[in-house]
């Protein structure tokens, strides 16, 4: 009973994501997933910075600084692909073009409100970049985190105490050792870590929790 | 005879002065005009106001302002990338004012300035603290916030190529924020990788046309 990586979590949010649809993947973790997408599937990439059609990381030597992601590391662009400018980008994001955003967090409560921009330890100059916007204006906004802090504290909880990014936004969480749905009841667990004891996961998380009927087991290949 | 094309930066910076707003374009160093902020930097203008997506990038440009200490405020998304610790410390020993745009809202507040826009209410940010204090109006049972436009003396710009009528093209993401600010800012200036004979852009593909650019000065391969 291993929780799942981070290459893990990510090829299993790329199992959801449907064939024909148009995806922002957050900066950092949420990137990854663009490795995982099933070959039979075709996605289309949003970066924020104004790009539809984003392809992978260029070979070595091949780098263009005028074409970057919205992490700001170099990519390329696929057959398809367009540019376009910043405005129309977020008009994009607000207009419910995207039929998902997948986001990391700090905290989700059990409502949906995402805190993912901002704690309260104030070491570090504010800084919220498209986070807001793709919270509101994404059809669906996907979670990838690890269910727990590095030092053990729940990250899904009752009510967030870290300032919102959103309120009521988030539909889906994915972690290292579940598939949690927010729906109008609360959270809903939808898959969890093969081997986990529901009253382990209950205990990890600071809300309460509903298993589905049907929750099946959480697995990925090694990766 | 309209011809927008300058030869040195003196020209360019005409009407600069201490205290002035630019807009500066880019995102990260993509599409960043790290020579007109250079100029600016030799020119010794100080107390500025900087509106761009990031308080500076890597070792040019705005990064070197901010360093100079001639930067007084940055409104910005996101001030911290590579190579900005010096943000962190002249933040926290109160040498620079951050002001925070979410980012969709930073480029539509500037539209709204180019448009002739009075306002606009967007969903971002509401029930967050960057909507304290401001209007809350629910339409159709759900709540937005309104948000002004947002203008400033000059716009810095970088572009692929312009003719003399100011026509501009880009290249791939480095386009970001510059036909937005093009349109918002006062004075609009651009530097590009290279003049053009007026026709011989696609009027098809001129992202920014030249109603937007009052001075344009080539610097190739910046």
């Amino acid at each position: 009973m291993k929780k799942l990586t981070r290459p893990q979590i990510a090829w299993r949010i790329a199992q959801d994501i449907p064939d024909g649809a148009y995806v922002n993947l957050g900066i950092g973790a949420p990137e990854l997933i663009a490795n995982y997408m099933p070959e039979d599937r075709e996605v289309v990439i949003h970066s924020e910075n104004g790009i539809l059609g984003m392809g992978p990381s260029p070979a070595e030597g091949e780098e263009d600084p005028d074409l970057i992601n919205a992490g700001k590391k170099p990519v390329t662009l696929l057959p398809g692909g367009s540019y376009f400018h910043h405005t129309d980008s977020f008009a994009m994001i607000r207009g419910q073009h995207l039929d998902i955003a997948v986001l990391g967090a700090f905290q989700v409560s059990r409502d949906g409100d995402l805190a993912n921009w901002a704690t309260l330890d104030n070491s570090r100059p504010p800084g919220v970049g498209g986070a807001m916007d793709l919270a509101v204006g994404a059809k669906k906004v996907f979670v990838m985190t690890d269910h727990c802090t590095r030092d053990g504290q729940p990250k899904l909880l009752e009510a967030c105490t870290y300032p919102l990014t959103g309120k009521a936004v988030v539909d889906r969480i994915y972690t290292d050792v579940a598939v949690i749905d927010v729906t109008g009841g609360g959270f809903v667990v939808r898959e969890i870590l093969a081997g986990l004891p529901a009253d382990q996961l209950n205990a990890m998380t600071g809300a309460d929790l509903t298993i589905a009927d049907d929750c099946a087991a959480l697995t990925a290949p090694a990766l | 005879m309209i011809d927008k094309r300058v030869r040195d930066f003196d020209t360019a910076l005409a009407g600069m002065a201490d205290g002035a707003t630019i807009m500066s374009s880019g995102f990260g160093a993509a599409g960043a005009p790290h020579d007109l902020l250079e100029a600016v930097l030799e020119r010794d203008w100080r107390e500025l106001v900087i509106i761009s997506n990031n308080a500076g990038e890597g070792d040019r440009g705005l990064i070197r302002l901010i360093q100079e200490r001639r930067v007084a405020k940055v409104i910005c998304s996101f001030p911290t990338s590579s190579n900005s610790e010096i943000i962190k410390d002249l933040y926290f020993a109160n040498l620079i004012e951050l002001e925070i745009v979410p980012q969709g809202t930073l480029s539509e507040r500037m539209r709204a300035a180019g448009s002739g826009i009075g306002g606009f209410y967007t969903r971002t940010s509401v029930n967050t603290p960057l909507s304290e204090g401001k209007e809350i109006r629910t339409f159709q049972g759900v709540d937005y916030v309104l948000e002004l436009p947002l203008t400033a003396d000059f716009a810095f710009i970088k572009a692929k190529q312009s003719d003399r009528w100011g026509n501009l093209v880009y290249n791939k993401s480095a386009r970001n924020f510059g036909p937005t600010m093009a349109m918002a800012a006062e004075t609009t200036i651009v530097q590009v990788d290279e003049f053009v004979e007026l026709g011989t852009l696609d009027p098809e593909r001129i992202i920014t046309p030249g109603v937007y650019v009052d001075r344009v000065i080539e610097v190739p391969g910046a």
